[in-house]
C-alpha cells in the first residue's frame, strides 16, 4: 500500500508542486524549459540556425501562456513545441497528382547515396498500386557503375518497363524514356537521374538542363535521413536549381531522429511527402508530421503526459483542492476525489510511466492497482464526518469501518498513518514550493519508520536518480 | 567495361565516372597532388568554417559572449554535436578565465591545437601482415560508399604494385555485385562472385582464392545495412567469423564507411558496427561536399576507432590517407 502513497504524492507533485506561484509562462521558466528542447533538437540534427529561429518564435510565442494544471512549464513547452513542429512540418497532401494530358513525368533528385534508384522503385510500386496508373521508369543515372543494372533488376521485380540506353547521356535517355511512356501509353514516367554533389556546377547545369528539357510534372528531392547539418545547404541549392515540390525522406528505418525533415522544411518551404523506412520495395509511408515531430524531440511521453492532464483534470476541482491543500484541510474526501481523479487518466502504472521523476521509480516496483481498490473501499465505508475529520476515528469505529469495506482493521490503520504521513509532506509542499518538495520527500518516505518498506527504500531512491 | 566507355567521357561538357587514366597522381600520401586534391575538397569546408568566423575573429577584437555564440554556431554547423562542442567551449571559457586567450585572434589556433590534441592519438595507417594476404573487411550503411571506397583502395594498392582481390559479399542489393565487378574492371583487380545468397559463403570462397592464389590484398564489400537491425549486423559478424577461420588473424582491417554528410547518427553507426564487428578504422566518404565531417570528432568521447581515409570524390583515385593534422589545419586555415 505505500507504494501507492509514494507514488501519489509524486504525482501530487506534479499536479500540485511545481505551479506553484507559476500560473502563467513567463520569460524565464520558458527559458528553462526551452534549454532542454533546443538540446533535444540538435541532438537530432536540426540544423542550429533553424533551432535558433525556432526556439526565439516558440518562447515569443508562449510568453503569457497559462500553465496547464498539472504539469510543470518545461513540460508544457515541450508540448507547444511538438505542436508547433507538427504545423511547421505540415500540412502535407501526400497524393501524387497523375491528371492531365501525355505521360506525367516525376524526377527524383539528391545527393550521391541518399536513395534515389531504390526510391524509383518503391514509388512506382505505390502508385502501381494506390492509383490507377500503369507507372514505367527511366534509368537516367548514366554515370555511377551498375546504376541502370540496379533499376532494371528493380523494374523485373516490380513487373515494370524501365528504359535505358547505355553509353548515352541523361537528357537522351529521359527524351527516349518520355516517347516511350507515350508509345506504351504508360504513365506516370518516373525518372532516376544520377547523384550529384550540390556544388558541383557542371553536374547541377545538367539537372537544370534536363528539368529545362523534360519538364517533369513532379520534382522529388530525395534527401538521408541521417544527414546533419548540411542538409540544409544542399536542399537550398538543389531548390534554387531545379525547384523541387516535395522531398523523400529516406533511412528513416534505423535510429536517425531525422531532423533534415525539419531544416529542409524550414529553409525552402518543401515539405516530406514520404518517408523510406526499410531497403524493400514495399517499406515506403506517406508522411506524418506528428509522428516526425515526436521523432525529433524523442520527448513523446512528456507529450502524451500533457494531453492527458489536459482531458482528465477538470480545472475547477484542481483548484478547490489546490485550496485545500493551501490551508491544510485537505481530508480523506478530497483523498478519494484525487484518486478518481488520477484513475480517469488511465491505468496507474501506464500513468506514472509518463511523468519522468515517477516512471523511473516505478521501474521494477510491482504496482497493484488493486491497492487504489482498497483504499477506496476503505474510505467508502467511512462516515462523512470521519473522512472530513480522521482523528475521530477510534477503535470502534475502525472496525466498523474494517467489517464495512471486507478489510482487517489494521489495514485501515495503517491507511490513516500514511494519509497524515501525507499530509505532512503536502504541509511542507504548499509551504515552500518545489525546492522544499524534493527535499521533503526522501527524509518522510525513506527514512527509517516511514512508510517505505525496507527493501523498496533503497531501490526507489536510486531509481528515482536520472542522469 | 564497355557498357560505360572504357576512357573517361566527356559528354555535353558533363564530367563522367570513369577508369583511371593516365594522369592520375600517384597513390604516396605525401605527394602534392593528394594533398592538394585533399585540400581542395576541404576548402568549402574550411571557407564554411572560417568564413563566418573571419569576420568576428580579428587579432586585438575583444573576446566577448557574443563572439563565444558565434563560435559555438560554427562548431556546430560542421556536425560537431552537442556533447562535443559543450566540452569544446567550456574549454574555451576556461582559457579566457584564465587568461590564456585575451583576444579573438587567438582563437582558431586554440580551438585547432584542441581539436588536434583530440585526434593525433589516432593511428591512421593501415594495419598490414608482414605475410600476405590482408584482408580487409568493409561495412557501413547503405549508400555510405563502401563500394566506391573498395575501389578507391584496390586502386592504391595496385599502384603499390600488389594484387588485389574483390569479394562480391554484398548478396542482397539489386546489380551490387555489378557495381564492384565494374570496379575491378577500372582497377586491374580480381573478383570472387559467386551464385549464393549467402554472403559467408562468398567470404568463404574469397578466402580460399585469396590465400591459394597468394593475393596480396583482399577486400571484401558487404551489403549496407541498418545498425540496428540485429540479424543483419549478426550477419556481418559471421562473415568475420568465416573469414578468422580460415586464416587466424584476418581481417586485418575492419573499416566502417561513414558518409561526411551523416549529423549525430553516426555516433550510434560506430558504436553498433564496432559492437559486432570491433572496427579497426572509419573512412569517412564524401567529404568533397559542403558537409565538414566533424562527427568524428564528436564520436571520438564515446567511440575511439581512427579515421584511415577519406573519399573527396568518385573517381578511383579519390581517397586520401586520414592526417589528423592537415585535416584540422585544412578546416581552420
Ligand atoms: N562525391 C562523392 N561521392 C561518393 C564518394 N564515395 C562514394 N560516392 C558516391 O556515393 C554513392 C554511393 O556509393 P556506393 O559506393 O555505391 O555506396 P555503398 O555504401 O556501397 O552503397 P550500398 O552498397 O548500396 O549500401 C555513389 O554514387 C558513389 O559514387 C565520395 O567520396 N565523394
Ligand atoms: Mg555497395
Amino acid at each position: 500500500m505505500s507504494i501507492v502513497f509514494e507514488t501519489l504524492t509524486n504525482t501530487l507533485e506534479g499536479f500540485f508542486g511545481k505551479i506553484r506561484g507559476k500560473p502563467r509562462l513567463t520569460e524565464k521558466n520558458i527559458q528553462d524549459g526551452l534549454r532542454e528542447v533546443r538540446l533535444a533538437l540538435l541532438e537530432a540534427d536540426v540544423n542550429f540556425k533553424v533551432v535558433k529561429d525556432f526556439t526565439r518564435s516558440v518562447s515569443e510565442k508562449a510568453v503569457g501562456d497559462e500553465v496547464i494544471r498539472g504539469v510543470n512549464p518545461a513540460e508544457q513547452i515541450t508540448k507547444i513545441v511538438h505542436d508547433e513542429l507538427k504545423s511547421l512540418m505540415g500540412p502535407v497532401d501526400t497524393t501524387v497528382p497523375l491528371g492531365g494530358e501525355g505521360p506525367v513525368v516525376i524526377m527524383l533528385a539528391g545527393l550521391q547515396g541518399s536513395g534515389k534508384t531504390t526510391t524509383c522503385g518503391k514509388l512506382a510500386k505505390h502508385i502501381a498500386e494506390n492509383y490507377e496508373a500503369e507507372p514505367i521508369l527511366c534509368a537516367a543515372d548514366v554515370r555511377r557503375p551498375a546504376a541502370i543494372d540496379q533499376l532494371e533488376t528493380l523494374g523485373r521485380q516490380l513487373e515494370l518497363p524501365v528504359i535505358s540506353e547505355r553509353g548515352s547521356d541523361a537528357l537522351t535517355v529521359c527524351l527516349k524514356a518520355r516517347m516511350q511512356a507515350a508509345r506504351q501509353n504508360r504513365s506516370p514516367l518516373i525518372i532516376d537521374t544520377g547523384g550529384r554533389l550540390h556544388i558541383d556546377d557542371q553536374m547541377m547545369d545538367e539537372l537544370a538542363e534536363l528539368k529545362k528539357r523534360i519538364k517533369p510534372d513532379q520534382i522529388y528531392l530525395v534527401a538521408d535521413a541521417r544527414t546533419g547539418q548540411d542538409a540544409v545547404n544542399s536542399a537550398k541549392e538543389f531548390n534554387r536549381r531545379i525547384e523541387y515540390d516535395a522531398v523523400v525522406l529516406t533511412n528513416l528505418d534505423g535510429d536517425a531522429r531525422g531532423g533534415a525533415a525539419l531544416s529542409i522544411k524550414a529553409v525552402t518551404g518543401k515539405p516530406v511527402k514520404f518517408v523510406g523506412v526499410g531497403e524493400k520495395m514495399d517499406k515506403f509511408e506517406p508522411f506524418y508530421p506528428d509522428r516526425m515531430a515526436d521523432r525529433i524531440l524523442g520527448m513523446g511521453d512528456v507529450v502524451t503526459l500533457v494531453e492527458k492532464a489536459e482531458q482528465a483534470i477538470e480545472r475547477e476541482d484542481v483548484e478547490a483542492m489546490e485550496e485545500k491543500m493551501r490551508k491544510a484541510r485537505f481530508d480523506l474526501e478530497d483523498f478519494r476525489k484525487q484518486l478518481k481523479m488520477i484513475r480517469n487518466m488511465g491505468p496507474m502504472k501506464e500513468l506514472m510511466s509518463y511523468i519522468p521523476f515517477v516512471g523511473n521509480k516505478m521501474d521494477g516496483v510491482d504496482f497493484d492497482e488493486s491497492d487504489l481498490d482498497r483504499i477506496e473501499a476503505i474510505i467508502n465505508s467511512m462516515t462523512p464526518e470521519e473522512r472530513a475529520r480522521p482523528q475521530v476515528i477510534n477503535a470502534g469505529r475502525r472496525n466498523r469501518i474494517a467489517k464495512g469495506c471486507g478489510h482487517r482493521g489494521a489495514e485501515v490503520n495503517m491507511l490513516l498513518k500514511q494519509f497524515r504521513q501525507m499530509k505532512k509532506v503536502m504541509k511542507k509542499l504548499t509551504r515552500g514550493g518545489m525546492e522544499d518538495m524534493a527535499n521533503a520527500l526522501p527524509d518522510q518516505f525513506t527514512a527509517p519508520g516511514g512508510p517505505m518498506p525496507k527493501g523498496l527504500r533503497k531501490k526507489s531512491k536510486k531509481k528515482g536518480k536520472k542522469n | 567495361m564497355r557498357l560505360f566507355g572504357n576512357k573517361k567521357k566527356e559528354k555535353n561538357g558533363y564530367s563522367q565516372i570513369g577508369p583511371p587514366t593516365g594522369t592520375v597522381s600517384s597513390a604516396d600520401p605525401n605527394e602534392n597532388g593528394m594533398l592538394g586534391r585533399l585540400r581542395s575538397g576541404l576548402r568549402k569546408t574550411h571557407d564554411k568554417i572560417t568564413g563566418g568566423l573571419q569576420s568576428v575573429l580579428k587579432p586585438g577584437a575583444r573576446l566577448d559572449e557574443d563572439t563565444l555564440e558565434q563560435i559555438e554556431e560554427q562548431l556546430y554547423l560542421a556536425d560537431i554535436g552537442p556533447r562535443t562542442v559543450e566540452r569544446i567551449c567550456s574549454q574555451l571559457h576556461e582559457a579566457c578565465r584564465d587568461g590564456e586567450l585575451a583576444d579573438a585572434g587567438g582563437v582558431i589556433p586554440f580551438l585547432k591545437e584542441r581539436i588536434k590534441a583530440d585526434l593525433r592519438p589516432w593511428e591512421t595507417g593501415l594495419k598490414l601482415p608482414a605475410q600476405p594476404p590482408a584482408v580487409l573487411l568493409v561495412a557501413g550503411v547503405n549508400g555510405s560508399g563502401k563500394t566506391t571506397t573498395i575501389g578507391k583502395m584496390a586502386m592504391r594498392f595496385q599502384k603499390e604494385g600488389k594484387s588485389v582481390l574483390l569479394a562480391a559479399c554484398d548478396t542482397f542489393r539489386a546489380a551490387a555485385g555489378e557495381q564492384l565487378e565494374i570496379w575491378a574492371e577500372w582497377t586491374g583487380a580480381d573478383i570472387v562472385k559467386n551464385e549464393s545468397a549467402d554472403p559467408a559463403s562468398v567470404a568463404f570462397d574469397a578466402m580460399d582464392k585469396a590465400l591459394s592464389r597468394n593475393y596480396d590484398v583482399l577486400i571484401i564489400d558487404t551489403a549496407g545495412r541498418v545498425h540496428t537491425r540485429e540479424n543483419l549486423m549478426s550477419e556481418l559478424s559471421k562473415i568475420q567469423r568465416v573469414v578468422s577461420k580460415k586464416l587466424p588473424e584476418a581481417p586485418h582491417e575492419t573499416l566502417m564507411v561513414l558518409d561526411a554528410n551523416t549529423g549525430q547518427n553516426g555516433l550510434s553507426q560506430a558504436v553498433r558496427f564496432n559492437e559486432y564487428l570491433e572496427l579497426t578504422g572509419l573512412v569517412l566518404a564524401k567529404l568533397d561536399g559542403t558537409a565538414r565531417g566533424g562527427i568524428v570528432f564528436g564520436m571520438r568521447d564515446q567511440i575511439d576507432v581512427p579515421v584511415k581515409f577519406v573519399g573527396i570524390g568518385q573517381q578511383p583515385e579519390d581517397l586520401a590517407p586520414f592526417d589528423p593534422d592537415k585535416f584540422v589545419d585544412a578546416m581552420f586555415e
